[in-house]
């Protein structure tokens, strides 16, 4: 994915701020719990799809005191780690709604 | 393993007057009527879940229990726990048992053991609280004062051993697996017939809780605060959920987020020795 690329939060997972920080819990593979501390938990709750991975990176710059090459190639090592785990989709492309997880209601 | 199916058609009448082949054992508020035929059996269950035996009339679920041969019991092979067709089905090497939340009504079919039946509690109880906010979690709880004390950790970490050094003022709820309700924005343990190494039912009240301590094993006694997301993480390890069902595994991270907001969550490095209950307060 390039820099231009797009990260959208998984709907297969449960996620809970808890302080400065969020947790995420994959619903199909419990044994994993990922910890976002403020700056991480900044890029999960942006990654919407339709915000580019360079825009999000810029809001960081924009309240952390961090150089924008930095927070980019931060940004972008997240976003792959967390889409190695589901925890995110990614795409060249911005990514719709419309693959969200259905599941059976009772 | 040829999976036998549970049809609902073969589930007997529901027999209603407290006769000598019922059981109800009442755990966290909640009762259910296990009916079994063989008097043996109804004795074992009676024994084994004393203290938590009712008499009560009204149950919330209902489970007919059919023992079966011995040459059926599949011995070890793995628990499954599934949402199909509208109920819940449960089988392991020893059981298999179908449980419908909308009937309230259930059957077992296992061999003449209490292991059987002390797992489908488990399970139904897992999945009943899950519902509610709460949930069951590997740990000791107590109560002192008035308040419960949760005391979560792996096999090893100490559950049995800081309810052996209990001090006589405090009254055990469980060894093993403790019961937290909710109700409102409290959180409620209840004592559980669910026992580790100590072999001995908890007593059979409820409280407040108070803290929930992480144990660890360590050459002095020390209790350090746990952020929300490291307690999170801890106590979501230690809860119990024996469904992969999205819904259940959803509602049981909920719960526990919520749980780690409202009760204090601490470490608790302990030596193996009473003077750990002095900090216990």
């Amino acid at each position: 994915m390039n820099q231009n690329g797009y990260a959208r939060r998984s709907s297969r997972v449960a996620a809970r701020r808890l302080g400065d920080e969020v947790v995420i819990m994959s619903i199909e593979n419990t044994a994993f719990l990922f910890s976002l501390n403020r700056v991480a938990a900044l890029i999960w709750e942006a990654a919407d799809g339709m915000t580019s991975i360079e825009e999000i990176s810029a809001r960081i710059c924009s309240r952390f005191d961090v150089a924008p090459k930095a927070a980019l190639e931060d940004a972008l090592d997240l976003v792959k780690r967390l889409a190695k785990h589901g925890i995110l989709q990614m795409s060249d492309t911005p990514i719709s709604a419309a693959n969200d997880f259905v599941q059976e209601s009772r | 393993m040829a999976r036998a199916p549970l049809q609902g058609s073969i589930v007997p009448a529901l027999k209603t007057a407290a006769e000598p082949g019922e059981v109800v054992i009442e755990i966290g508020g909640l009762s259910i009527r296990f009916w079994v035929e063989d008097a043996p059996f109804v004795r074992l269950l009676r024994e084994r879940y004393a203290g938590f035996v009712t008499s009560v009339q009204k149950t919330q679920l209902n489970f007919d229990v059919e023992l079966i041969s011995p040459s059926i019991d599949h011995g070890d092979a793995d628990l499954r726990v599934e949402w199909k067709f509208g109920r819940w089905w449960m089988e392991r090497g020893d059981f298999q048992a179908e449980w419908n939340p909308e009937t309230a009504r259930g059957l077992v079919r296992q061999t003449a053991n209490p292991y059987s039946i002390d797992c489908v509690l488990r399970i139904v109880h897992t999945l009943l609280l899950a519902r509610k906010g709460g949930f069951l979690l590997h740990s000791a709880s107590a109560i002192r004062n008035g308040r419960a004390f949760l005391f979560a950790g792996d096999s090893g970490a100490g559950k049995t051993t800081i309810s052996r050094l209990a001090p006589p003022d405090v009254t055990l709820l469980t060894d093993e697996i403790s019961y937290i309700g909710q109700q409102g924005q409290s959180y409620f343990a209840f004592g559980t017939p669910f026992t580790g190494e100590l072999g001995r039912s908890g007593e059979n009240v409820c409280a407040h809780i108070a803290a929930v301590y992480f144990l660890a094993k360590g050459p002095e006694n020390k209790i350090e605060p746990l952020k929300p997301a490291d307690a999170c993480g801890a106590l979501l390890k230690n809860i119990l959920c024996f469904a992969d069902d999205p819904d259940v595994v959803h509602a049981v991270f909920q719960s526990a987020c919520k749980f780690v907001c409202e009760v204090p969550c601490r470490r608790l490095t302990f030596a193996p020795d009473a003077r750990v209950w002095e900090m216990i307060v």
